[in-house]
């Protein structure tokens, strides 16, 4: 499974490079949790992205979005080769996901804060409707600085979604800024049920998303690195909004390989 | 009927005739709602007192298929949610309805917390945002079965205060109240009260404006030969020059406003008592369209 981490790994930085644009380190936080989502989790189908039974992921931190558009094409979503126009003028791929573009995004996402309320309204629809798609948003660290996530905290407990299930990106990039704490404890303050794993860990990872016959929404605290898999990439702020130089690139794919 | 009243049994038939609509009440109008409570448990909510996250679920909610209609106070939710009115609704195209009370200083009493003159200007400035004031009671009931699931986000702006009469609305088209040669005025929603009693003897053109966004730019065009607008907006002054110019362009065109001033108003009172401090009556109107056809 690391050789198919890495090979998107690579496929990230490689893009990145070309566009001279991109959150690497952000996608590469997020990486493993994608993967295991989209390789053994959601019931989704590429060739028809918007199947009414599906389950939904939203991307909330959408600054990562080389991690979902790796996946996506990974998936089949789309052909790899539209990958290289990444922010090009006329691309489908920009910095951030856009849902009304891209097969397979199921929100637009970039300003923090806005796509747990989204998944909220989805999975209340989904409740309304007594529909089974279950709805998984990632969020960040920093993102859940928002007084949004703490909203739709109280919203999915009071509304009982146990269709709902949040995944943290708890890379610690917000410490700089907003101690966040005990995560998983304040979600569970709010109603929620909550677990800290390491989100690097597949198996783990895998366990904790596949579990059904939830009684209330989840809030998964995963534990990861920022830029993880790069040695001088980890938890190295200066890597949040950066695109390799060609030296840079080497150094990254001979890392990575 | 007042718009409150109209607007509470519009929404219970249409949640009756149309199993899409999801009513999120941001806990105002509960008691109104009451019937609708126990008729639509699954589809009528009090969501509590959180905007943000209420517009955001609300387009949720319009990707799941539903018809989403958000209701509180006007600042809270077009100042305080403007983000997610514009991201997650006009941005990303979906569907749904946000209906305010408290227009402009309604709210006189409460203080500048509760004013919010500037919802129309704002929402002006985002695409894709359609923005309606009904003058009547039953101009809302039409207004907002005609546009209320057309897939686009509509801003429906409820006011204390009535026209004398209603008018035969159509969303998105200005009525042409009267016709004249020696000005155009152009009256939105509410203002056409004050409007129709000032210019009752005179020899002008009396558009009236229930939809601003989109903005009718025909009626305007065919009706506008003096070249000469006196433009009577219930909100801050002046939001749909740009509008006004764009619609007349290349045709030299002369603007006078009678709309709230970009200023808080800090005293409480009555709604009344500030119009008349801020010169938003017959007699402002009459001073104002007066100085206009003699120029």
């Amino acid at each position: 499974m690391k050789k198919k981490i890495n090979e998107l790994k690579r496929k990230i930085v490689k893009v990145s490079n070309r566009a001279k644009e991109g959150h690497i380190a952000s996608a590469f936080s997020i990486l493993d949790i994608m993967w295991v989502l989209y390789d053994r989790i959601l019931n989704i189908n590429p060739a028809n992205p918007e199947h009414p039974d599906r389950d939904v992921f939203i991307l909330s931190k959408g600054h990562a979005s080389l991690a979902l558009y790796a996946v996506l094409a990974e998936k089949g979503f789309f052909h790899d080769e539209h990958l290289e126009k990444f922010c090009d003028f006329d691309s489908m791929f920009g910095g951030h996901p856009d849902h009304k573009k891209i097969p397979g995004v199921e929100a637009s996402t970039g300003s923090l804060g806005h796509g747990l309320p989204i998944g909220v309204g989805i999975a209340l629809g989904a409740k309304i409707k007594k529909a089974k798609n279950h709805v998984f948003v990632i969020i960040g660290d920093g993102e859940a600085n928002e007084g949004t996530i703490w909203e739709s905290a109280l919203l999915a407990s009071h509304h009982n979604l146990s269709n709902l299930t949040c995944i943290v990106d708890y890379n610690h990039s917000t410490d700089r800024a907003v101690l966040m704490g005990d995560l998983a404890a304040k979600f569970k303050s709010f109603g929620w049920g909550s677990e800290i794993v390491d989100g690097h860990d597949h198996e783990v990872l895998y366990e904790v998303l596949n579990r059904k016959g939830n009684k209330k929404p989840l809030a998964v605290i995963a534990e990861t690195t920022k830029g993880r898999g790069v040695n001088f990439m980890e938890n190295n702020p200066e890597w949040h909004h950066k695109f390799p130089s060609e030296d840079e690139l080497t150094q990254i794919l001979k890392e990575l390989n | 009927m007042s718009m409150r009243k109209q607007f509470v049994t519009t929404i219970e038939s249409l949640l009756a005739s149309d199993e899409k609509m999801v009513l999120l009440l941001g806990d105002i109008g509960v008691h109104g709602f009451k019937n609708a409570f126990s008729s639509f448990p699954d589809r009528v909510y009090n969501i509590g007192i959180l905007e943000q996250a209420t517009v955001g679920a609300a387009s949720g909610l319009a990707m799941s298929g539903f018809i989403p209609v958000v209701h509180t106070i006007a600042p809270f939710i077009i100042e305080r949610a403007l983000e997610q009115i514009k991201l997650d609704f006009c941005y990303q195209k979906q569907g749904g309805n946000f209906i305010s009370v408290g227009a402009s200083y309604d709210y006189a009493a409460l203080g500048s917390t509760h004013h919010c003159p500037a919802d129309v200007g704002t929402l002006l400035n985002i695409p894709r945002m359609e923005v309606v004031l009904p003058g009547a009671g039953d101009e809302f009931d039409k207004l907002f079965r005609q546009a209320y699931n057309n897939g686009n986000p509509t801003y429906f702006r409820l006011s204390e205060r009535l026209n004398n009469e209603s008018y035969d609305v159509e969303f998105g088209k200005a009525n042409v109240v009267k016709k004249g040669g020696r000005a155009t005025v152009i009256a939105v929603g509410t203002a056409l009260k004050n409007v129709l009693e000032a210019c009752a003897d005179l020899d002008v053109t009396i558009l009236y404006y229930t939809t601003v966004a989109p903005f009718d730019a025909e009626t305007l065009r065919k009706n506008c030969a003096s070249g000469k607008i006196l433009l009577c907006e219930p909100y801050y002054s002046g939001a749909l020059a740009a509008d006004i110019y764009a619609a007349l362009n290349p045709k030299p065109v002369i603007i006078e406003t009678s709309g709230v001033p970009r200023k808080f108003l800090e005293a409480y009172g009555k709604r009344e008592e500030h119009d008349k401090v801020l010169g938003l009556t017959k007699e402002g109107i009459t001073d104002k369209i007066n100085k206009l056809i003699n120029i």
